[in-house]
């Protein structure tokens, strides 16, 4: 018998006691699914929580956010820029017209040139607030997985709008793209390992540095 | 010379490990590894506290996990089978393994289809536990961990002594010698004059990596999730190098669990809200990685899944003790176990220590071994563990049903001098008289041994309890000729 058929054969003997079969009846979940938290300013608690991971938050209006960007990419000592698709043109051309050094995914970059260039810019797909997470759904002006994982620095523009009070409501809003079968990325702050008697270190594999530019207002 | 040189550190090894009380004593009179111990445990236990009461509807969290987990277990074929659907229909290769060695083949397998001879992997317990790398090994092919402590572990030719902090046990200055001793032999060296700051050893171990992420086709992982029904794997993480294995290499094979299903999408707000709170205290782990199935120009192109039993279905058939299948691999129990603290990981016989590791080694591997025997005796039932656990196992219960197993199983095999004793107990137990005359012989025992603690005794039952335990030596008096002289007189 194959391999499947005796696990699954084990598996139905082991719960043999099990005699209703719907799932939902005979275990019941008390949870409600997707509900908000009560926080009183969802923005302002992003805000907290991402920068207690030690990245940098900058708010701009929308106006304003090529600048932020560039100023963000010079803190951090960035002359080299990966650009993916679907970032909005005025930025990419404040980038250009300010000297920085851009590089598209296109032809596809090799992991060796992403290695060597020093940071990527990105928009994001979803923020949650009470855990300070930033998730990316690798869709317009988001790029490959690669490419927010071999730049040592990490620009990530995220719309107010796109801020939501918590993990079950970011779910929520990507389960539409996991349907799609797009990949997703969470990120919560930048790498860190705490292995060598707990001291953190920030920065052992992904990008050392996240730095994240918050923009005012809808799209 | 015959032997072929080996192409990875050779590790430790978890044959020949005494059961846990013998390994216990050993492991109790190392100070060093009780002092790291100590700090890593008392450190992540406040970080725990601190952010699960962050949390207004954390108990309800626990509650709705413990239900769900119980709602895929009770239903695993079906979940299975619809996981199996959405994942191939995905993309993904989708292989089922009855243990270790049908596990290990296919890894093996689709290696040498692919023509690699080295993976890169990402931590996981469930390739320690089927021990993937030495049989890699033992095929030509060279596995790397790519976690810092894994590589601290795997460099120091050690085993690893925690679920989520694996080199707990070691020390920066350890870590440092092991560094600067192996790295060279293996790729590229650890800088000259390394010093043990924890920033210099992790860049160390970030250059020596790089290289071979970045040339690396093909990785191996295990998995925290899979979503019943989109077929979404899961794996959450901090350093990073998780991204890199999922991402950079062509080939990505997944080992995963039959026990790590979730019935939809939604159900992961439950875990991802209790999962990184639980393990190290954060509120959100830095990475999650979800995938479903291959993406075009996009990661790896060629995925595969493999569903482990390797005993999982020995735990679901009992009912009592079904419950540690719930387990997410926190750590939590570890951290806040009074006995783990003290032994550390080693002493437990397999990579699941303290009290999960406790509860689910005799289960998944059965009563026959002395040292899965032994481990649902490796707790004082203080509870400590019932409390912090995210999905609620009812640790206390599983230990004393286990007990109860482990004896019967003895007794089954080999009677021994054990109920002859309990009758004997109860001889004494019976009446008050009886009760006297056997404290007058332990009283004279007390006036022999004075103030010295008693170690090895020559009593067969006692003998085999006092090898992990230190006990003072007998009163000199009763506790009814204390009352008779100290209370007497106030009546
Ligand atoms: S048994 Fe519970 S506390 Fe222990 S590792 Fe598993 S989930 Fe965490």
């Amino acid at each position: 018998m194959s391999a499947r058929e005796d696990v699954l054969q084990l598996i139905r003997r082991a719960t043999a006691d099990v005699t209703e079969r719907n799932p939902d009846v005979d275990v019941p979940v008390e949870w409600t699914y997707g509900r908000a938290l009560p926080t009183a300013d969802v923005i302002a608690d992003f805000v907290e929580k991402v920068e207690d991971y030690k990245a940098a938050v900058r708010r701009c209006p929308e106006v304003g956010a090529a600048e932020t960007i560039i100023e963000a990419l010079s803190a951090l000592d960035a002359r080299s820029v990966v650009v993916p698709d679907g970032l909005p043109d005025a930025w990419v051309q404040a980038l250009s017209g300010a000297g920085f050094e851009l590089h598209r995914d296109e032809p596809v970059l090799s992991h060796a040139q992403l290695n060597s260039i020093d940071a990527v810019l990105t928009t994001a797909a979803v923020g949650m607030a009470d855990s300070g997470t930033i998730a990316l759904d690798h869709g317009d002006g988001q790029g490959r997985r690669a490419l927010t994982l071999l730049p040592d620095r990490h620009i990530v523009v995220v719309r107010e709008d796109q801020v939501v009070s918590d993990v079950p409501e970011g779910m929520a809003r990507l389960a539409p793209a996991l349907r799609a079968r797009r990949p997703v990325t969470w990120l919560s702050g930048g790498s860190a390992t705490s292995d060598i008697e707990l001291s953190r270190v920030e920065g052992v594999h992904g990008p050392r540095h996240l730095s994240v530019v918050l923009v005012a207002g809808a799209q | 010379m015959t032997t072929t040189a080996r192409r990875t550190p050779e590790p430790g090894t978890w044959l020949g490990i005494p059961a846990f009380p013998e390994a216990a004593k050993a492991e109790l009179a190392n100070d060093q590894q009780r002092g790291n111990l100590r700090h890593a445990t008392t450190t992540i236990r406040a970080k725990r506290v601190t952010r699960a009461s962050e949390v207004d509807d954390w108990e309800d969290l626990r509650t709705a996990a413990a239900q769900i987990k119980d709602r895929v277990a009770r239903h695993l074929d079906d979940y299975l089978i619809q996981a199996e659907k959405a994942m191939t229909e995905a993309g993904i290769t989708v292989h089922w393994a009855r243990d270790a060695a049908d596990a290990n083949a296919i890894v093996a397998d689709i290696a040498k289809a692919k023509g690699v001879d080295e993976v890169v992997k990402i931590k996981s317990m469930v390739t320690q536990e089927i021990d993937l790398n030495e049989h890699l090994e033992a095929e030509g092919i060279a596995a790397w961990e790519t976690d810092l402590a894994e590589l601290i572990v795997q460099l120091g030719h050690d085993l690893p002594s925690h679920i989520l902090v694996p080199a707990i046990h070691r020390n920066r200055t350890e870590v440092r010698e092991i560094f600067a001793r192996e790295m060279g032999l293996y790729g590229r060296p650890a800088p000259e004059n390394i010093t043990d700051e924890p920033a210099e050893l992790a860049e160390a171990a970030r250059l020596h990596l790089r290289e071979k992420f970045l040339r690396a086709k093909m990785a191996v992982s295990g998995g925290n999730f899979i979503v019943a029904d989109t077929g979404t794997l899961v794996i959450v993480e901090s350093e990073g190098n998780g991204r890199m294995c999922l991402t950079l290499p062509e080939t990505l094979v997944s080992v995963v669990g039959i026990e790590k299903v979730l019935p939809s999408l939604q159900d992961l707000e439950v875990f991802l809200k209790l999962l990184p709170r639980s393990s190290t205290g954060e509120r959100m782990n830095p990475y999650t990685s979800f995938w479903t199935g291959v993406t075009p120009g996009d990661g790896p192109q060629d995925l595969h899944v493999i569903l482990l039993d390797n005993g999982r279905t020995n735990v679901l058939a009992d009912p009592e003790g079904r419950a540690a299948l719930r387990c997410i691999r926190c750590s939590a129990c570890l951290n806040i176990c009074p006995v783990y603290e003290r032994v550390g990981g080693h002493a437990y016989g397999s990579p699941y220590p303290g009290p999960i590791g406790a509860i689910l080694g005799p289960q998944l591997r059965g009563l026959e071994g002395e040292n899965e025997r032994a481990l649902p005796f490796a707790s004082t039932l203080c509870g400590a563990c019932n409390d912090v656990c995210p999905v609620k196992i009812p640790f206390t219960d599983i230990l004393v049903h286990l007990r109860h197993k482990a004896v019967e199983h003895k007794t089954a095999h080999h009677p021994t001098g054990e109920q002859a004793l309990m009758k004997g107990a109860a001889w004494v137990m019976a009446d008050g008289s009886h009760l006297a005359t056997v404290q007058t012989g332990s009283r004279l025992a007390g006036r022999i041994f004075k103030n010295r603690w008693l170690g090895k005794m020559p009593i067969p039952l006692a003998g085999r309890w006092l090898r992990a335990r230190d006990v003072e030596a007998p009163p000199t008096q009763t506790f009814r000729q204390w009352w008779k002289k100290n209370q007497g007189d106030h009546r």
